[in-house]
Formats: C-alpha cells, sequence, structure tokens
C-alpha cells in the first residue's frame, strides 16, 4: 500500500478530483495549505506599505492506494493538474505499514 | 408633482427628511457592495466591494459636473435630453435665490438624484463579478452616467414645471413610475445584460461551484439595501408628507412580501427556505414597489412584492439556459423586478393612491397598462444597446478584461493587491513602500 499525497493549484482541484473518480477513486482527504516552492509569494499594499507574502496557497490530497494503483492515481493527478507554469505543484508517494477501517475493523487491502 | 405658478417657499420639515432621506440613498452603496460582496467567492470580494465604491466616486464627480444637467436642465427638444451646460458643476443652484419650484433646496434634489445615479451605476457591476478590469469599469460606468443613466433619467424624472420642459416619458406619455422602476431597475438591468454578453463567461462558469463565500455579509447588505431603500422610495416624496407615509408603507409591505414569494417558490421547487432566497426575494420585492410604491394601496403592494419573489425567484435561471454570465443576477433581479412593478402599476394601481391612477383590476382599462409596457420597453431597449455600444468600445480601447491566469488566482490580489480576509498567522514581512526596504522580493511570482 501507498500515501500518494498531492498538492495542486487551488483552481485544478476540481479538474483532479473528475480525474480520480474517473480511474474508480473513491475517497481521499483534501486539506487547504499554503507554502511556497519556485513560485514565489506576491506582493499586498497597505495604505502604500508594502508586505511580501511569501506564502501561496494550495490544495493537499492525500490517497492511500493499492500497490498497483500508485502509477495510475499519480499519472491522473498530473495530468489533470499540470498547466505548465510554475506553481503546479507536486505529487510524492510514500509507503504505508497499515491501514484500518475505523467502522469495521478491516485490515490493510480490505480497508483500502 | 403638479405644475406650479407661484415660487414655493422652502419648507424646513421637507428639506430635513430630503437631507436624511438622500444620506439613507448613499447608504444603499454600502449596502449593496456587502450584499454584492458576500455573494462572489472569497478572492474577488474586495474587487466586488470596490466596483461600488468606484462607481459611488466616478458618478458622484460626472453627475456635479454633467450628468444633473443632462437629465434635469431645461429640455433641450422633444423631451429627449437636458441642456448639459445649464448647470455645470451645480453652480448656478448655490444660491439661495434657485430656489423656486420645490419646497426643498433644488441644489438638495440635485444631490438627492445624484446618488440614484450612483445606484444604478452600481448595480451594473454585479453582472460582471470576478473579471473586469478596474480600470475599464470605471471608464464604462462614468461613459454610462452620460450617455445611457441622465438621458433615461431626464425621460423618468424630470417633471415639467412652470418655465421648465421635462423628459417625454413622463410628461408626454404619462409612464407612472415613482423611484425609478424604469430609470433604475429596467435601466442597471438591461445594461447588465449587455455588459454581461460583452465581456463573456467566467472561466468555469456552469462547471465550478461559484457559490457565496459569505451570506452573513449578504444579509447584512440586503438589510442595509432596505433601510436605505425607504430614503429612495419615500424620499421621492421630495416632502415629509403624506404620499411619503403611504410611499414608506408599501416599500415595507412589498419587501416582506418579496422575501415570502421567493423563500416559498424555492421550498416548493428545492425543498429548502435559503437564507439566500430570503435576501433576494426582499430585494426583488423592492425593486417591484420602486415605480409602484405610489400607486398601490398596501394590500396591492402585498401582492406586488410577493408576485416579484416568484418571478424573480425563477426568473434567475434563465442565465444558465441563455449561456450569459450574469453573476450575481442583475437581470433576473433587477430587470425582471423592474417589468414586474413598471407593467404591475398598469394592472394594480388604484387611484385611491397619491398617483391617483387606475389600473386594469381597478376599473382603469389598459390605458395605464399600455403606457407603461411601452415605456418599460423603451428604457430596456435603449439601456440595452447604448450600454452594450459603450462596453464594445470600451473592450476595444483598453481592455475589459482580466487575464485568464489572473482570473483563476483571483482578481483581489492581482488588481487590487490586496486579500479580504488575513486568517493565518503566517502573515508576511515588510518589504517596501513607506518606511520599508525596497530590496526585498516582490511582485506576482
Amino acid at each position: 500500500m501507498k500515501l500518494v499525497t498531492a498538492v495542486v493549484k487551488p483552481h485544478k482541484w476540481e479538474d483532479v478530483r473528475g480525474a480520480l473518480e474517473m480511474i474508480g477513486v473513491t475517497g481521499m482527504t483534501v486539506s487547504e495549505v499554503s507554502g511556497y516552492g519556485r513560485q514565489k509569494g506576491h506582493t499586498e499594499v497597505y495604505r502604500g506599505a508594502e508586505y511580501d507574502i511569501a506564502l501561496v496557497p494550495k490544495i493537499r490530497i492525500e490517497i492511500v492506494v493499492d500497490d498497483q494503483d500508485v502509477d495510475a492515481v499519480s499519472d491522473a493527478i498530473v495530468r489533470a493538474a499540470q498547466t505548465g507554469r510554475i506553481g503546479d505543484g507536486k505529487v510524492w508517494i510514500s509507503p504505508v505499514e497499515a491501514v484500518v477501517r475505523v467502522r469495521t475493523g478491516d485490515r490493510d487491502e480490505l480497508a483500502i | 408633482m403638479t405644475s406650479l405658478t407661484d415660487a414655493l417657499v422652502i419648507d424646513t420639515g421637507d428639506t430635513a427628511w430630503l437631507l436624511a432621506a438622500s444620506a439613507l440613498v448613499l447608504l444603499m452603496a454600502p449596502g449593496l457592495a456587502l450584499f454584492y460582496g458576500g455573494m462572489v467567492r472569497s478572492k474577488s470580494v474586495l474587487n466586488m466591494i470596490m466596483m461600488t465604491f468606484g462607481a459611488l466616486a466616478a458618478i458622484t464627480v460626472i453627475w456635479v459636473l454633467v450628468g444633473y444637467s443632462l437629465a434635469f436642465g431645461d429640455d433641450l427638444g422633444d423631451g429627449l435630453l437636458g441642456n448639459p451646460f445649464q448647470y455645470v458643476g451645480l453652480q448656478s443652484l448655490v444660491p439661495a435665490s434657485a430656489d423656486s419650484w420645490l419646497t426643498v433646496p433644488v441644489i438638495l434634489f440635485a444631490a438627492f438624484q445624484g446618488l440614484f445615479a450612483v445606484v444604478t451605476g452600481a448595480l451594473v457591476s454585479g453582472a460582471i463579478a470576478d473579471r473586469a478590469r478596474f480600470g475599464s469599469w470605471i471608464v464604462f460606468v462614468s461613459a454610462w452616467t452620460v450617455l445611457v443613466y441622465a438621458p433615461v433619467a431626464h425621460w423618468v424624472f424630470d417633471l415639467d414645471h412652470e418655465g421648465h420642459a421635462g423628459g417625454w416619458l413622463a410628461n408626454k406619455v404619462g409612464l407612472v413610475d415613482f423611484a425609478g422602476g424604469t430609470a433604475v431597475e429596467i435601466c442597471s438591468g438591461a445594461s447588465a445584460l449587455a455588459l454581461a454578453l460583452v465581456i463573456g463567461t467566467r472561466v468555469g462558469f456552469g462547471r465550478d461551484a461559484m457559490r457565496p463565500h459569505n451570506l452573513t455579509l449578504v444579509m447584512l447588505g440586503a438589510g442595509l439595501l432596505w433601510f436605505g431603500w425607504f430614503g429612495f422610495n419615500a424620499g421621492s416624496a421630495l416632502g415629509a408628507n403624506h404620499t411619503a407615509a403611504v410611499v414608506f408603507v408599501t416599500t415595507l409591505c412589498a419587501g416582506a412580501a418579496g422575501s415570502i414569494g421567493w423563500v416559498a417558490t424555492e421550498n416548493v421547487r428545492d425543498g429548502h427556505a435559503t437564507s439566500l432566497g430570503a435576501a433576494s426575494g426582499m430585494v426583488a420585492g423592492l425593486v417591484a414597489i420602486t415605480p409602484s410604491c405610489s400607486s398601490l394601496s398596501p394590500l396591492g403592494a402585498l401582492v406586488m412584492g410577493g408576485a416579484a419573489g416568484v418571478v424573480c425567484a425563477l426568473a434567475v435561471g434563465l442565465k444558465y439556459t441563455f449561456g450569459y454570465d450574469d453573476s450575481l443576477d442583475v437581470v433576473g433581479v433587477h430587470l425582471v423586478g423592474g417589468l414586474v412593478g413598471t407593467v404591475g402599476i398598469g394592472l394594480l394601481a388604484t387611484a385611491t393612491a397619491p398617483a391617483g391612477v387606475d389600473g386594469l383590476f381597478y376599473g382603469g382599462g389598459i390605458d395605464q397598462l399600455g403606457k407603461q409596457v411601452l415605456s418599460g420597453g423603451v428604457v430596456l431597449l435603449y439601456a440595452f444597446v447604448v450600454s452594450g455600444i459603450i462596453g464594445l468600445v470600451v473592450d476595444r480601447l483598453m481592455g475589459l478584461r482580466i487575464d485568464e491566469e489572473h482570473e483563476l488566482t483571483g482578481i483581489d490580489l492581482v488588481v487590487h493587491a490586496e486579500t479580504a480576509y488575513d486568517l493565518h498567522a503566517t502573515a508576511g514581512t515588510r518589504s517596501g513602500g513607506f518606511l520599508g526596504h525596497r530590496d526585498g522580493p516582490g511582485g506576482l511570482g
């Protein structure tokens, strides 16, 4: 089992969700996050005083999947979220040791 | 108002009321800004509010310079336009000797009418949420004040009086429009439709959820609008008198009934009574009572407001059928509600009300109905065509729309360099401007 984590532009989130739905992903955890990478923040001006706002708003998506689905899921996210401009985000994949479904107590593959 | 043969004496009660009423109309601007601002997404609320505040500033300047003269100057011929040079800068209204044909100072009347222009212009901005260049909007609404609003106000609001010829709809056709069902509501709605068509749909229109980001702002704004509307309608009596009192009551009735009409409609259709529906229905009822507040009984106002609530609740779906992105339903509420109110006078007017006209249901025949339909149609067509032309010209000269990328990022940040809500502790650092370092990283990443 793997955890697929993606950080994407907020306005791409609906596209990503649609693409994942198409390949049969039925659930995920989504959070509004902020951060920065190569896409730096922006400048805001209040009564002539400038402020550098370093953080850029992003959407973080987390999905636990079977090993064989990892590539399909990450490909779907990348395809849907890509605009070709700086700030498109990242997808990373990490191993997961165990999963338990709270309602039933099912473990691992049964719980995904 | 009737033709007056003798110069009237200034009445302190009338003047006090119109001063207060004018301030109430001004309060409709921030009311509208909050009403509209709450309905857009959080990334464009400041721009939405700024379009109203920008219109307030720009239209006021234009009104003082030339707008009032165009609307209320002596008619140039056929009741189409006032003399644009008559009251330039309102200069000639400053001496007390300028007061003659009203029981209030004419310069106060000029300010009151100028605030009508402000509200009408600001209403149009609801059609172009999230995507209009700010400078282009200001240029549009300035040109619109001169070319659309002022002529229409002349037709509708400039009544004949001793030594003065006014506009054609009010004086020749015999339109009954007490506070602007045509000049304000139909005019703003038709202009909004034209501008929405010129500027095009938002990115993701009809697909993305573009739900209101703060309904508490919407409710607050709607409440302020209603409060201000008493100044708008009852102030149009231009005096602290019986007409103002009747108008006050019909305005109260229609807002309440409009709210019920809309909420009942959506409760049947969707199964929920929503707060946005209650606010929208209230506004729809107030829109419809704007022309008719002086010609209906309180019961007539309840029917009028309720009908507007139902009709407008259905009309806001038209934009999805026809594919125009009238973002905040200026067409569905103000154009449609304005038509309901203007045409409805021909049906529901009763001669016992101050306007003294009977509609079809009160045995007045179809005479008044015909006048109402004709006037509503003329204003609709004129505002639509001329606003469309102004929009196309502004688009050609300076571009009406921001870049798609900027629209997606959010217009507040890109155009105004501000964010409405700072909800995070990680706020950033000072980098420049007053007392700041100029060497920090800046600009949009």
